[in-house]
């Protein structure tokens, strides 16, 4: 195994402390706003894309920070790929 | 539905105590969907149920929730070249229609039978779909630990072989995971029946997963990563059209989404880990549990219905409870079969790592 290989990885806790950040804010603006949020949410018709939207977006931003955060934990996939085929 | 569109504009309070359970019953939901594809909306649904949320409202806001948790997932087990996307969207179309399908007799059964009727037909579906696949998967799981190879590639199973053999013109497609072609008209069946038993049970995988590994011929690791693709399509389908009658409470929703996504990128870590008989035997184990704990409210259901003698009101709590607490045992204990195999898996590989580096120094 050459040196490269053998030199830790850089973990990335810049962006797990960015994306963290966001998910907070989006989480506290939800639950500060319950009331409107819900209003809205809860009507029929076309109001229907506001709860799809939010989901994307809270997957996108708190999924990447769950990602990064197991990462920084160093949990992180097996080395070696599993041969799946 | 439009009533009960108006009964969904009083979504119940959130404490912190709820935030909690919530977050944490979405952890293990995720952890074990991250790894087995499916699995946690049957604990869920009824989860929110017992803080007092209405039923179509917990199963929008379970939908919701697993829509955007399945797509992570996905995401992450694509990267270990686990997922194959052409036989998830196929698989995920044909469930679509299984889902409205399995939605309209679900209504037909309420409309003629009652709440009563609607949840006998509930859970006597778990427990025979339960009983048969279930037991079949943990005797195939066993069967490979007893046989010693546990670590050699899986066999395809003389059925798949079979389904594989079969050329329909103008049907035929490649599909990477089964490295071979197969007819649409097999798969269409499939996807159509997961999605009824979505509609039925909320977990299609119970009968996706097994399908793809015994009838298509899918290794299981790629099967249980494909059934995140279909419960993307069949969770994006749904959350729409709950949605469309203003049932999803986005709030219960994103708490729970914020402990799963936690958990969703474990499991998909975990089973780099493991051997890929391990997803067959925390799939087996959930399953039986789970079988016994619908069973136990059959006979509640059916003294309702007045098919047997009246159950007294504290038998019925007393089974409800059982049943409940039976569900999370299934969760947790799946859960912790998870994390034991990835721990395990993650000290051999740290073990070979070394090993690797002494030989090399000397």
């Amino acid at each position: 195994m050459s040196a490269h290989e053998n030199k830790p990885k850089k973990r990335p806790v810049g962006i797990m402390v960015l994306t963290g950040m966001i998910s907070i804010a989006l989480y506290a603006t939800l639950l500060m706003n319950q009331e409107t949020i819900i209003g809205n949410f809860a009507k029929c018709g076309l109001y229907a894309l506001l709860p799809i939207a939010t989901a994307f977006a809270f997957s996108f931003i708190h999924g990447s920070f769950t990602g990064h955060f197991w990462t920084v934990l160093g949990i992180e996939a097996a080395r070696k790929k599993m041969e799946v085929k | 539905m439009h009533d009960l569109a108006q009964s969904a504009a009083n979504f119940i309070n959130l404490d912190t105590a709820t935030l909690v359970y919530l977050f944490l019953v979405g952890f293990v939901g995720g952890l074990v969907s991250g790894f087995i594809g499916s699995g946690g909306a049957f604990v869920l649904t009824p989860a929110m149920m017992s803080l007092g949320v209405p039923g179509l409202v917990a199963v929008a806001s379970n939908m919701c929730h697993k829509f955007p948790k399945a797509l992570i997932g996905a995401l992450k087990r694509a990267k270990y070249g686990q997922v194959d996307v052409k036989l998830g969207l196929i698989l995920g179309i044909s469930a679509e229609a299984g889902v409205l399908y399995g939605a309209q007799i679900q209504e037909q059964i309420k409309d003629s039978f009652g709440d009563a009727g609607s949840n006998l037909y509930v859970s006597v579906s778990f427990v025979v779909v339960l009983a048969v696949v279930g037991i079949f998967v943990l005797l195939d799981a066993w069967k490979t630990y007893k046989s010693g190879n546990a670590h050699a590639e899986e066999k395809v199973t003389r059925l798949a072989r079979w389904v594989q053999s079969i050329n329909i013109p103008g049907t035929m497609v490649y599909f990477k995971s089964l490295d071979a072609r197969i007819s649409v008209l097999f798969t269409i069946p499939l996807g159509f029946a997961t999605g009824m038993l979505a509609a039925t049970i909320a977990v299609g995988g119970f009968v996706g997963v097994p399908a793809m590994i015994y009838v298509l011929g899918a290794p299981s690791l790629m099967a249980s990563a494909t059934e995140l693709v279909i419960a993307f399509v069949m969770g994006l389908g749904g959350s729409f059209k709950f949605a469309l009658h203003g049932l999803v409470d986005i709030r219960l929703a994103m708490i729970i989404l914020a402990g799963s996504l936690f958990g969703i990128q474990l499991g998909a870590i975990g089973t780099t880990y493991v051997k890929p008989f391990m997803i067959k035997v925390v799939m087996g184990v959930i399953m039986v549990i789970v079988l016994f704990s619908r069973g136990l409210m059959v006979p509640v259901y059916m003294s309702q219905l007045g098919i047997i003698g009246e159950i007294s009101a504290e038998t019925t709590k007393l089974l409800m409870n059982a049943s409940f607490a039976i569900m999370i045992f299934a969760l947790a204990l799946g859960a912790f079969i998870v994390l034991r195999a990835m721990w395990q898996g993650r000290n051999a590989e740290r073990l070979q790592y070394i090993r690797e580096a002494v030989t090399e120094r000397l």
